[in-house]
């Protein structure tokens, strides 16, 4: 149990220096409250048209493709660590995984996903 | 060097994590937080075969963990497809308002 | 490091590797497709793959090997529902092809998906590994989910898509806890290795252990249709188009139960007996509250998605019974029960138009007169389904009630009688709007092609074949299961 202790300890300090600065801030600094500061980005500017845009259909498809793509590094890389032990196998297998991500990558390219006009 | 935590606290968290997320997957309205959650519990569920790895000392659970995170992505993509059709039809991603069919 | 580097086994992995070739051809044939130009080779791809797959699937029958590091597993259970998915696939193509036309669905993609979710279920069924086994589930449930949504335009049919996905990833995860727990306690993701050492003297039944079971029950029950965790399904059935339904209602499921009776029967078999009150009641609920909520619908493909999951009921019936040298059984159900499902929806298929798809039990009235051979084939696959002899229906649940009688559950073979006289009655009810109705409504002449013909055909012949001659099929299946003993 004693080896949790530095854990507590850094606990305590993250909580005194928190109150320490929120407080000290509180105290120190001169208060302004106007209808600017309630906005959702105060710096300054009035906020033009309403905050919640719609976002472009692209960056949801984007996003998935990303998603997708992304998750073939976590096999690559546990691969590119031992495939000197591997072999043929590994190299075979891996190429066999590369293909068929390939398929679905001319899939999307050639469906224009790709582009952003 | 810190102990190590015993496998029964991840145990422990996994259930909760795994709860919290079934809890939210039921009760929640908005097709996109009931995913989050159910992502929730497929994390929680990775947490156990970590651990659980790491207490057998067998690789197979961290094994297991790539596929369920490959899977949550794939479902993740999936999921967003859906989504966005959902809402082109009908303005809002609610999943209550997908009831044109009942009985 | 040493790895441990297996054996090149691709020649017994022939069959998956087709399908995923053929899947991936038709998906780049139609994207350098020339406009206007024919859709013929894509549309092929499925029926080719299909059957190149079966040749290659039964040259592997007596095959009883583990390859890839015992990963997967080539065993007569697996090649029994490998054959089966392909021949699923093989008429559910067929009766897609006008289906697709009248709907102006993405047809490259169409093929490719269920390509892929027939490898899907290829992968799952022949698995002792749950890491396989989680894997093809989840290419199976993936094609599906996107599948049921096809149908782009149609808001019915994207709630489907959004139901099964939702419910799908739910009871994903639960399957997926199930299988965390159980190797939480044993540290053994092989459902052999598991059966050894549960069957070892050292091991303890700890609570963590057994609500690894339960959940891996509840995972299975929702891909299974089973009541409770049923809610989908008539939902999902009745807004997926209808040869999707079709595809879900049986390579789905048979897919589900063959996964589900691989794990239950090899790893978890000593503790059947206590979990057999569990199967019980699983049972009993899923037949009568299918058959009975089914009693009142007025959507015929609404009906069959009822039907469908009493028919799930009366597989776990054999599930119950719990012996190893009767799971024979449920091989045959499935069997039977595929072929006269998709008869059935391809006869609602082919009552459809573009925009009406006529599900409607009204559009039924009358059908005798003005086409008596369509009235006739759909009267045969719904008196096989309320088990009137000849019809394979009756065989199937015949077997299921002996077994039940012969294990000593005479409660639950009751309740299954007395279950198949209330599904005869909503089965009859269309007949008899067939038949004796006036026509109340014009909904045109049915969108009759050679594809759903063919379909239709290899279906009447099989559930009669079935239902006369059961012998053959009875022994394939006997073979099949002989692994569990």
């Amino acid at each position: 149990m004693t080896n949790y202790i530095p854990v507590l300890i850094i606990i305590i300090f993250a909580f005194l220096i928190a109150a320490l600065i929120v407080g000290a801030s509180s105290i120190l600094g001169h208060k302004i409250s106007k209808k600017t500061k309630l906005d959702t980005y105060e710096c300054g500017m009035k906020t033009i048209g309403p905050t919640r845009m719609k976002m472009n259909i692209r960056y949801y498809l984007t996003a998935m493709l990303f998603l997708i793509f992304d998750i073939e590094v976590m096999f690559l890389y546990p691969w590119a660590l031992v495939t000197g032990n591997l072999g043929m196998f590994g190299f075979l297998e891996m190429l066999v995984f590369v293909i068929i991500l390939l398929v679905g990558y001319v899939y999307v390219w050639k469906k224009g996903a790709l582009e952003w006009e | 060097m810190l102990q190590e935590i015993p496998t029964s606290y991840c145990y422990l968290l996994s259930a909760i994590v795994f709860i919290i997320g079934a809890v939210g997957a039921i009760t929640r309205k908005n097709a996109i937080v009931i995913f989050m959650s159910i992502e929730l519990m497929l994390n929680s569920v990775n947490l156990v075969f970590i651990s659980s790895g790491n207490a057998f000392a067998s690789m197979d659970g961290s094994i297991f963990v790539f596929f369920v995170m490959t899977v949550a992505a794939v479902e993740a993509a999936v999921g967003l497809a859906i989504f966005v059709m959902l809402f082109r039809m009908k303005g809002t991603v609610n999943a209550d308002e997908a009831s044109l069919m009942k009985g | 490091m040493v790895v441990q580097i297996p054996e090149m086994d691709f020649g017994w992995i022939v069959p998956e590797i087709a399908m995923t070739v053929f899947a991936a051809v038709a998906l780049l044939l139609t994207l350098f497709r020339k406009k206007n130009s024919t859709w013929l080779f894509v549309e092929a791809m499925p029926l080719v793959g299909a059957i190149v797959a079966l040749y290659f699937t039964f040259q592997t029958w007596n095959g009883n090997i583990d390859i890839f590091n015992n990963l997967y597993t080539i065993d007569n259970f697996g090649v029994f529902f490998k054959g089966l998915s392909l021949v699923i696939l093989i008429l559910v193509t067929l009766l897609s092809y006008r289906y697709i036309d009248r709907e102006d669905m993405a047809r490259g993609e169409y093929y490719s998906l269920l390509m892929f979710g027939t490898l899907g279920m290829m992968i799952m069924v022949s698995s002792n590994n749950f890491i396989t086994i989680f894997i093809g589930l989840e290419v199976m449930s993936i094609s599906i989910y996107i599948l049921a949504g096809l149908m782009g335009g149609n808001a019915k049919s994207v709630e489907a898509s959004l139901k099964y996905f939702l419910l799908g990833a739910f009871a994903t995860a639960f399957l997926l806890y199930g299988i965390a727990l159980i190797y939480g306690t044993t540290g053994m993701l092989d459902i052999r290795e598991i059966a050894g050492y549960v069957n070892s003297g050292n091991f303890m039944v700890t609570p963590t252990f057994m609500a690894g079971l339960a959940l891996l029950i509840v995972g299975f029950g929702f891909k299974t249709a089973s009541v409770p965790f049923h809610m989908w399904t008539p939902d999902v059935y009745e807004g997926a188009p209808t040869s999707i339904t079709a595809y879900m209602a049986t390579g789905v499921k048979a897919a589900a139960f063959a996964a589900f009776l691989r794990v239950l029967f090899t790893a978890f078999h000593p503790f059947l007996s206590g979990w057999t009150y569990m199967l019980w009641i699983l049972a009993v609920a899923t037949m009568t509250l299918g058959n009975i909520t089914a009693l009142k619908q007025d959507d015929v493909k609404r009906m069959l998605a009822y039907s469908s999951i009493a028919h799930a009921g009366y597989i776990l019936i054999a599930l119950t019974v719990g012996d190893r040298t009767l799971s024979s059984t449920v091989l045959y159900y499935l069997l039977v029960y595929s072929f006269m499902t998709i008869g059935a929806f391809a006869v609602v298929i082919i009552l459809g138009r573009q925009g009406s798809p006529n599900t409607g039990i009204e559009s039924y009235a009358g059908l005798a007169g003005r086409h008596p051979v369509i009235a006739a084939v759909m009267a045969v696959f719904l008196f096989s389904m309320a088990g009137i002899p000849p019809l394979a229906g009756f065989m199937g649940k015949f077997y299921v009630l002996t077994d039940a009688i012969r294990g000593g559950y005479y409660w639950l073979a009751i309740i299954g009688v007395l279950n198949s006289v209330v599904a005869a009655y909503y089965y009859l009810r269309v007949v008899m709007y067939m038949y004796f109705k006036e026509p109340e409504a014009e909904i045109g002449a049915p969108d009759v092609s050679i594809g759903s013909t063919l379909a239709i055909a290899i279906s009447v012949v099989v559930v009669f074949y079935l239902g006369i001659f059961p012998r053959l099929f009875l022994m394939i299946a006997h073979t099949s299961s002989a692994i569990f003993m």
